[in-house]
C-alpha cells in the first residue's frame, strides 16, 4: 500500500518536473524566433518538410472526408427536402470541425511523430552536444524552425484540408447525386460567415498547430538517447498530441461555439 | 585576449563530479598549458569524455574550479560561454557529425554559424581543412557513407574550421589504419605548433600519444594517479604508470567495472534461479 502511494508520488513528480521541462524549452523556442527570422532558408528548408511533404496525405484525406460528408449529408437532409443546403453542412462540418482535428491528427501522425524521431535521434548521435560545444544553440538552431514551421503549415493545411473537403462534398452531391449546383455553392456563401466560422476555425489550427509541435519537439528533445528511448517518445508524441487536439477541440468548441 | 603567458589555459582545481551516486572525479587538480599537446589517459570509464565535457561546460561539477583561459567555466553566463566555446575544438569520440549534411557542408557548419565569411572563402577554408585531414576527395559524401574512422576525421576538420585556440581531441585514433593514425598523429602535433594551439588528447595508444604529447596525466577511479612527461613517467617506478603504460593486464588498476565478488556472483545466480 505505501509502495502503491510512493510510487503514485514519484509518477505524479516526474510528471509535473515533465511539465515544467516543457515550458522551459518551450520558452527558449519563442526566444529563438527572432534569430530564425533573419534566417529565412532555415524555415523554408523545415516548411518544406514539415508543411509541403505533408500535402499529399491532407489533400487526399480531404478529399475523401468531403465525399463522406456530402453522402451522408445527402442522405440526410433529402428526407427533409433540404438537400439544396448540403454546401451549407459539408462548408461549416469542414471549416468548424474536420478541418482543423483532421488535419492536426493526420499532421501528428505524419509530421509529429517524424520531428520526434529526428530531434531524439540527433540526441542520441550527440549531434546536439556537437552544436553545443560549436557554440551554436540548438534550440534556436534546430527546434525554432521547426516549431515555426509547424506553427505556419498547420493552418495553411487545415485551409486546404477544407477546400479539397467542399470539393468533394461537391463531387458526391452535386456530381453524383444531383444537388443543384449553384444551391449548393450560394447558400454556402450566404450562410458560412468569415469571422464565426471560418476565422474561428484558423484559430483553432493555430492552437492545434502549437500544441502538436510542441509536443513533437518536446518529446523529442527530452528522449532517453538510445533507440528504445527515441522509439517511445515518437509513440508518445502521437498518442499525446491526439489526445490534446480532441481535448483543446471540445474546449475551443465549446468556448466558440457553445452559446448559438 | 589571451591572458598572461606562463599561466595554464585551464587550471582544474579539487574537482568533483558524481553521475547518480558514482562518484567520477574525486578531487583532481590538472593543469594544462599554454602551445603544449597534453595527454589525458586513464582505463575505460574513468571519466575522460565527462573531462572534456566539463572543461567544455557542458556539464556542470558538483564542486570545484574549471578555468579556461582566465574565465571560470562553471559559472559562465550562457553567452559568454558560447563565445568561449568558439574558440574551443572538441572532436567527440562519436564524430557527431550532422547527418543531414553532407562532409562538405559539415565542416562549413560552424563557419556559416559564426562567420559572414562569403563563399569563395568558405569553400576554400573548407577545402584546406578537408586536405589536411586527407579527406577532400570525400567532400560530397553523407556521414552515412563514411567509415568511422573517416567520420572522425572529418569531425576532426570540422573542430579546426574556426581555429580555436585550444583542441580537445576524444580518442582521435580510434579506428584508423596505421597510416591514417600515422598522419593524424603528426596532424595534431603539426596543428599544435604551427597554429599555436594547445591541445588535450585524450586516447588509450600508448605509444602514439606518448609520441607526440609534452606532458601525460594518468587518471583512474576519480583520481590523477600519475604525471609528467612522457619519459618520467616511462622511468617513474609508479605501479599505475608502468601498468598503463605497458598494458599490463595486473596492476593496481582495475580492468573491471566495480563488482561484487566473481564467484559469489556465479554461485548466487544460480541459487537464485533455481528457487
Ligand atoms: N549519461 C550518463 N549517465 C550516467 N552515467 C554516465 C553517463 N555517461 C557516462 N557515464 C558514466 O561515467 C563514467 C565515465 O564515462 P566516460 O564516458 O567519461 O568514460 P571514458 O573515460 O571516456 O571512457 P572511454 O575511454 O571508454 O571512452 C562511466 O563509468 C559511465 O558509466
Ligand atoms: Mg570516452
Amino acid at each position: 500500500m505505501l509502495d502503491r502511494l510512493q510510487q503514485l508520488g514519484a509518477t505524479t513528480l516526474q510528471v509535473f518536473e515533465r511539465l515544467g521541462r516543457a515550458h522551459i524549452l518551450f520558452y527558449y523556442i519563442l526566444v529563438g524566433i527572432p534569430s530564425v527570422i533573419l534566417r529565412p532558408r532555415l524555415l523554408a528548408a523545415q516548411l518544406f518538410s514539415v508543411g509541403v511533404l505533408s500535402l499529399l496525405i491532407i489533400v487526399v484525406s480531404g478529399f475523401f472526408v468531403g465525399m463522406v460528408l456530402g453522402l451522408q449529408g445527402y442522405n440526410l437532409l433529402k428526407d427533409y427536402g433540404t438537400a439544396s443546403s448540403l454546401g451549407i453542412m459539408v462548408a461549416l462540418t469542414l471549416v468548424r470541425e474536420m478541418g482543423p482535428v483532421v488535419t492536426a491528427l493526420l499532421f501528428a501522425g505524419r509530421a509529429g511523430s517524424a520531428l520526434t524521431a529526428e530531434i531524439g535521434l540527433m540526441k542520441a548521435t550527440e549531434q546536439l552536444s556537437g552544436m553545443e560545444m560549436m557554440a551554436v544553440d540548438p534550440i534556436k538552431r534546430v527546434l525554432t524552425p521547426r516549431f515555426l514551421a509547424g506553427f505556419i503549415s498547420m493552418p495553411l493545411l487545415a485551409a486546404i484540408f477544407s477546400a479539397v473537403g467542399v470539393m468533394g462534398g461537391y463531387f458526391v452531391g452535386v456530381g453524383l447525386l444531383g444537388v443543384d449546383e449553384g444551391a449548393y455553392w450560394a447558400n454556402m456563401q450566404y450562410r458560412v460567415d468569415l469571422y464565426d466560422d471560418v476565422f474561428n476555425g484558423v484559430i483553432k489550427s493555430v492552437v492545434f498547430g502549437i500544441a502538436v509541435t510542441w509536443i513533437a519537439i518536446f518529446e523529442g528533445y527530452d528522449a532517453t538517447p538510445t533507440s528504445e528511448g527515441v522509439s517511445r517518445a515518437t509513440t508518445r508524441t502521437v498518442v499525446h498530441s491526439s489526445l490534446a487536439v480532441l481535448g483543446l477541440n471540445f474546449i475551443l468548441t465549446a468556448l466558440m461555439f457553445g452559446d448559438n | 585576449m589571451s591572458q598572461q603567458d606562463d599561466s595554464p589555459l585551464v587550471e582544474i582545481r579539487g574537482l568533483r563530479f558524481a553521475r547518480g551516486d558514482r562518484m567520477i572525479f574525486d578531487g583532481i587538480d590538472i593543469d594544462i598549458p599554454r602551445g603544449k599537446v597534453t595527454a589525458i589517459m586513464g582505463p575505460s570509464g574513468t571519466g575522460k569524455t565527462t573531462l572534456l565535457k566539463l572543461i567544455g561546460g557542458q556539464l556542470r561539477p558538483q564542486e570545484g574550479t574549471i578555468r579556461v583561459d582566465g574565465e571560470e567555466v562553471t559559472r559562465l553566463s550562457r553567452s559568454k560561454l558560447y563565445a568561449l566555446r568558439k574558440r574551443m575544438g572538441l572532436l567527440f569520440q562519436s564524430g557527431a557529425l550532422l547527418t543531414d549534411l553532407d562532409v562538405y557542408e559539415n565542416v562549413a557548419f560552424p563557419l556559416r554559424e559564426h562567420t559572414k565569411l562569403p563563399e569563395p572563402m568558405i569553400r576554400d577554408l573548407v577545402l584546406m581543412k578537408l586536405q589536411a585531414v586527407g579527406l577532400r576527395g570525400a567532400r560530397r559524401l553523407m556521414p552515412s557513407e563514411l567509415s568511422g574512422g573517416m567520420a572522425r576525421r572529418v569531425a576532426m576538420a570540422r573542430a579546426i574550421a574556426l581555429d580555436p585556440m585550444m583542441m580537445m581531441y576524444d580518442e582521435p585514433f580510434t579506428g584508423q589504419d596505421p597510416i591514417s593514425m600515422g598522419v593524424l598523429v603528426k596532424l595534431i602535433r603539426t596543428l599544435n605548433d604551427a597554429l599555436g594551439l594547445s591541445s588535450i588528447v585524450v586516447s588509450h595508444d600508448v605509444q602514439e600519444t606518448a609520441a607526440i604529447s609534452d606532458y601525460i596525466y594518468l587518471l583512474s577511479g576519480g583520481k590523477v594517479v600519475g604525471q609528467g612527461s612522457p619519459d618520467e613517467l616511462g622511468r617513474s617506478d609508479s605501479e599505475w604508470a608502468q601498468q598503463f603504460l605497458q598494458g599490463l593486464p595486473d596492476g593496481p588498476v582495475p580492468f573491471h567495472y566495480a563488482a561484487p565478488d566473481y564467484a559469489e556472483d556465479l554461485l548466487h545466480g544460480h541459487e537464485a534461479r533455481r528457487r
